[in-house]
């Protein structure tokens, strides 16, 4: 982990209220390039509240969340022009089940980014082919495994090269034996150098895998440092009630 | 008994005669249909799309005219058309009465169940396409509405037929459709046998469209 770069995505005071019940209360987060920071927490804690505020599918209350030196909740900022360097995975897949898994990573790059077909279908194969699934390009999401489409919807995301992805658990949708095809490739981008942001409940991966946990409750971060610090010795009583009841110990 | 029915239900010799008339009914028919088909579904669907940008402006005036559409009488919007029309200078002519009058019945429909497929598409899939950048009304072209149209098929194949088989309507403002044309050639013919020819007729066009409907459901039943 590089404390020293300056953070890719950086969260300050961030305050989200739904009908004015407040569920975020003040959240500061600083994302490092090519850090992976793995987010935990009790239900109802708003993990995803964080994370969607951060492309703002959720407009923040107050705060600011600054991606790359773009202030995304100033009122001149272009959401669609950030939202093409933050990738999103979602838990249930989303992928659009009108169109072939190269269909599905190929929309954007033609609509959003302008490219040629011919130039998006390069792209859109090399990045398939990046999870293991060039194979499968002509598949329609239905025709594929669970393990399969999360892996495309990845694939989708990562075709735009985005600095950022975010992950809102996206493997608890997933059959168990089909998990493990999913976080190796969470694995193979994070050696890439990707930065990535994960709300999970999968703790073997997180100690394996991420610079940073973050433990999350009522909408505040309680508690953060490296895996073997947050999983072996929490200063919180609250981080290791429920680390013991998701059994992470 | 059986030879009165059959000298006046299926009389050949009036069969014959009047052949040529229910023939030239039919092209009329089907014309009026296909256009009804075309434009109905066609604003219904633009109607649809305008309706989600969800801009009040012109999304209430789009659901007032769905409802009054939908709940109007095609008989009587038809008739408001040909015969009141002229009063306000308006003038046109049962042809196009009838394609506008039913046009609009069908794009009335057609909107609401556009809608509802529209509505019935998950928010993930919108946060799919928004994450990716995609605008509102890209995610809404590219992503929402074919997933919409898909869902519409079965209900739209039904109101679509239903709605085609009013071009029998045109038959009393002065088109010479099937039903115009058979009721002509009863009169003159004093015998039933033409009627039995119209439905027949009515029968050579839609029992095809009902096979198609049956068979484009079944080819667009969703699959997850
Ligand atoms: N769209 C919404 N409208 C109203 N309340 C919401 C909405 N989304 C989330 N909330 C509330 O905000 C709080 C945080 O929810 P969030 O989904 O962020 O939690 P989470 O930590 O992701 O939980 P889980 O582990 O169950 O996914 C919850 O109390 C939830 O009910
Ligand atoms: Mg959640």
């Amino acid at each position: 982990m590089s404390t020293t770069s300056e953070p890719i995505l950086r969260v300050e005071g961030l305050h989200k209220s739904f009908a004015g019940v407040e569920v975020l209360h003040g959240v500061d987060l600083a994302v490092a390039p090519q850090e992976l920071v793995f987010i935990i927490g009790p239900s109802g804690s708003g993990k995803s509240t964080l994370l969607r505020c951060c492309n703002r599918l959720e407009e923040p209350t107050s705060g600011r969340i600054v991606v790359d030196g773009t202030d995304i909740t100033a009122r001149s900022t272009d959401i669609n022009v950030v939202r093409r360097g933050i990738g999103m995975v979602f838990q249930s897949f989303n992928l659009y089940p009108h169109m072939s898994a190269l269909g599905n990573v190929t929309l954007a790059l033609t609509k959003v980014l302008g490219k040629s077909r011919a130039e998006a279908t390069e792209i859109g194969r090399a990045a398939l082919d990046r999870v293991g699934l060039l194979f499968k390009e002509a598949a329609f999401p239905n025709e594929l495994s669970g393990g399969q489409q999360q892996r495309v919807a990845i694939a989708r995301a990562l075709a735009l090269e985005p600095k950022v992805m975010l992950f809102d658990e996206p493997t608890s949708a997933l059959d168990p034996e089909l998990v493990g095809s999913v976080l190796a490739v969470m694995r193979d981008m994070r050696l890439s150098g990707m930065t990535m942001i994960v709300v999970s409940h999968e703790m073997r991966f997180a100690r394996d895998a991420a610079d940073r946990v973050v433990f999350m409750d009522a909408g505040r971060i309680v508690e953060e440092g490296p895996p073997e610090q947050i999983f072996t010795r929490p200063q919180h009583q609250r981080t290791s009630t429920f680390l013991e009841a998701v059994g992470g110990h | 008994m059986l030879a009165r029915l059959q000298e006046n239900f299926f009389n050949l010799d009036v069969a014959w005669r009047y052949l040529p008339s229910i023939g030239e009914g039919m092209i009329v028919t089907i014309h009026l249909a296909v256009l009804i088909v075309f434009t109905g579904l066609g604003l219904g669907l633009l109607l649809a799309f305008l309706r989600a940008l969800q801009w009040r402006v012109l999304s209430w005036p789009i659901v007032i005219f769905a409802d009054i559409f939908r709940a109007l009488p095609p008989l009587v919007v038809l008739i408001i058309f040909y015969f009141a029309g002229p009063f306000v200078g308006i003038r046109m002519s049962g042809f196009v009465a009838t394609w506008l009058s039913l046009s609009l019945a069908l794009a009335a429909f057609a909107e609401e169940i556009f809608w509802a497929g529209i509505l019935s598409v998950g928010r993930g899939q919108w946060e799919a396409a928004r994450s990716t950048g995609l605008r509102y009304g890209q995610t809404l072209g590219y992503v929402v509405l074919p997933q919409a149209v898909r869902l519409a098929i079965p209900p739209l194949t039904n109101r679509t037929i239903a709605v085609t088989k009013m071009t029998a309507l045109a038959s009393v403002v002065a088109v010479e459709e099937i039903l115009a044309n058979a009721a002509t050639a009863q009169a003159y013919s004093a015998n039933t046998t033409p009627l039995t020819m119209a439905a027949i007729a009515y029968l050579v066009i839609f029992v095809p469209l009902v096979a198609f409907s049956r068979w484009i459901e079944h080819r667009f039943a969703w699959k997850h």
